[in-house]
């Protein structure tokens, strides 16, 4: 589990970053980006708030425009000016922190109406399709419900459904968790498990450590708008090189300073 | 007043928040009714009878109020409200366009149109603009012009709601839609149109009883006896007849369906209030 055979070097990497910057204004948020990702492999990202991990992810699908530097997915180049950027988002599946079902559709139309409208599939082929996934997130029961109805972990499946709906060749996860009640994370934790087993090429920005040491191939720290770490795992997360590393974990794992997301900065300081 | 004053009476020592807001409700209803009393003393009511409320002219209107008046004043309005909408939706969509010029149109129309009384906006489509295009005619005849006059009128306004309602909706379902492979425009149409238009029912509702009333000014452009609606229509009789009972009759059709349509949106505007807590 923690090695990366099936990954860089034998074939074309199915994420490929190449010196990523980003700025907003004069903000620059990523400073400098590299990162393989190879076909089917797992990769967390992980650190500290503000550190331009969710910058990262909406530039592979370019909801963010980079400022610099190429992104490549399946071995297209995604920041290419004349690629056309809805082809390209229709083989990245994106699953967001806070869920962003369609409130006005039921389950099922959030998941057939993006098939539909966007890869032009039959009513009765994007149902199909639409049952098989919801089954696949154990939700086949919720198939008439409104999203409104539905508990966060349950709505979270249901955006993690649609997106393979589309057939993704690629998934980006942006804290899917960050915003479940804790008992709620392990019923989505269990459906990215299952994903990541069945092949699918997944990069995730995660603070779930357990996630992580478990199912990743790779875990990615991130600081300051900078890979710092980037290895397996056991290594990155279990005997980090990199004082900053080090220094994120210990206040993730410290239960005292939980809430990582709001005392980055306090914690810099106190230093 | 004792049979309301009876109702008032809590059933069980101490008040509750709605029997003290009935209480203090009570109270106004009390001064207001006094107020009535006093106005209705000293008022001339032989007079008003005379000049208001003569039941053979009353009768006389009937069924025609109805059946041409009524009708009319809601077929001028239905249309002049599909044309405001469609019309007000490419406006709000120009008005968040990323192209400037778009954008610059839309505010320079929304600022004027939203400046200028309705009366004038009939009379320029009644008179300017079949003097500038000799020849031309406003498909539909009166209904067109009627159409187009109220359109314009009240586009301005749901302009500005639509483009409120298309903000409101979270910048996340966009985010959404366009990661799932949508094109901006795509994305617009399904997702956050269907959205937007959910927040502004309420206000479009309540711009459709202003068209109501704005349709009154109709009578502006030149009517034919079949085309006349509830205004034109009571105060012809009115003044056929030197007595004011048509104008009476008339505006209690207004009110038979603008008190119902506020009563709507002020469900909707509770609905929407709950949907949003
Ligand atoms: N759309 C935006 N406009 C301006 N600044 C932004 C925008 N998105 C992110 N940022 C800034 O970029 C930095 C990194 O943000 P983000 O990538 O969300 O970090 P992380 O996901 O690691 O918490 C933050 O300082 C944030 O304020
Ligand atoms: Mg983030």
């Amino acid at each position: 589990m923690t090695n990366t055979s099936s990954s860089s070097g034998t074939s074309t990497p199915e994420i490929h970053v190449r010196d990523l910057h980003k700025s907003f204004g004069d903000n620059d948020v990523l400073r400098g980006i590299d990162l393989e990702i190879g076909q089917g492999e797992v990769v967390c990202v992980i650190g500290p708030s503000g550190s331009g991990k969710s910058t990262l992810l909406r530039c592979v699908n370019l909801l963010e425009e980079p400022t610099q530097g190429q992104v490549f997915v399946g071995g297209t180049e995604v920041t290419h000016p004349d690629v056309d950027i809805d082809a390209v988002r229709r083989r990245i599946g994106m699953v967001f922190q806070q869920f962003n079902l369609f409130p006005h559709l039921s389950v099922t139309e959030n998941l057939t109406l993006p098939q539909r409208r966007v890869l032009k599939r039959g009513k009765e082929e994007a149902a199909e399709v639409a049952a098989e996934n919801l089954e696949r997130v154990g939700l086949s029961e919720k198939a008439d419900a409104y999203p409104s109805s539905l508990s966060g972990g349950q709505q979270q499946r249901v955006a993690i459904a649609r997106a393979l709906a589309m057939g993704p060749e690629v998934m980006l996860f942006d804290e899917p968790t960050s915003a479940l009640d804790p008992e709620l994370v392990g019923d989505v934790l269990a459906v990215m498990r299952r994903l990541a087993h069945e092949g699918m090429t997944m990069m995730v920005v995660t603070h779930e450590m357990s996630f992580a040491r478990e199912v990743a191939d790779r875990v990615v720290f991130m600081d300051g708008g900078v890979i710092v770490e980037d290895g397996a795992p056991a290594q990155v997360i279990g005997n980090p090189s990199h004082e900053r590393t080090r220094h994120f974990l210990s206040r993730l794992l410290d239960p005292a300073m939980a809430d990582v997301e709001d005392d980055v900065e306090e914690g810099e300081k106190g230093l | 007043m004792s049979d309301a004053d009876a109702t008032l009476q809590p059933r069980k020592s101490g008040l509750t928040r709605r029997q003290k807001r009935a209480l203090s409700r009570g109270a106004q209803y009390v001064v207001f009714v006094a107020a009535v009393i006093a106005f209705a003393v000293a008022a001339d009511w032989g007079r008003l009878k005379n000049q208001f409320a003569q039941w053979d002219l009353v009768k006389q209107m009937f069924p025609d109020v109805i059946t041409l008046a009524l009708k009319n004043t809601v077929l001028y309005t239905m249309s002049g409200f599909v044309v405001g909408l469609v019309l007000g939706l490419v406006i709000a969509l120009m008005r968040l366009s990323p192209v400037g010029p778009y954008r610059w149109l839309a505010g320079i129309y929304i600022e004027i149109f939203r400046g200028l009384p309705a009366l004038l906006i009939f009379v320029f489509v009644g008179v300017a603009v079949p003097l500038a295009f000799p020849g031309t005619e406003i498909p539909g005849g009166t209904y067109g012009k009627v159409a187009l006059a109220l359109g314009l009128v009240s586009a301005a306004y749901m302009a500005e709601t639509i483009r409120a309602g298309i903000q409101a909706v979270p910048k996340g379902q966009m985010e959404a839609a366009r990661s799932l492979g949508f094109s901006h425009a795509r994305a617009m149409v399904s997702i956050i149109i269907p959205q937007a238009f959910r927040i502004v029912i309420p206000p479009l509702t309540n711009e459709l009883v202003l068209l109501f009333k704005d349709s009154s000014l109709v009578l502006f452009l030149g009517v034919t006896l079949e085309e006349r609606e509830l205004t034109k229509f009571g105060r012809d009789l009115a003044s056929q007849t030197a007595n004011s009972t048509p104008i009476l009759v008339a505006g209690l059709c207004y009110l038979l369906v603008t008190v119902p349509l506020g009563f709507v949106v002020r469900r909707l505007e509770a609905k929407a209030g709950e949907a949003t807590k």
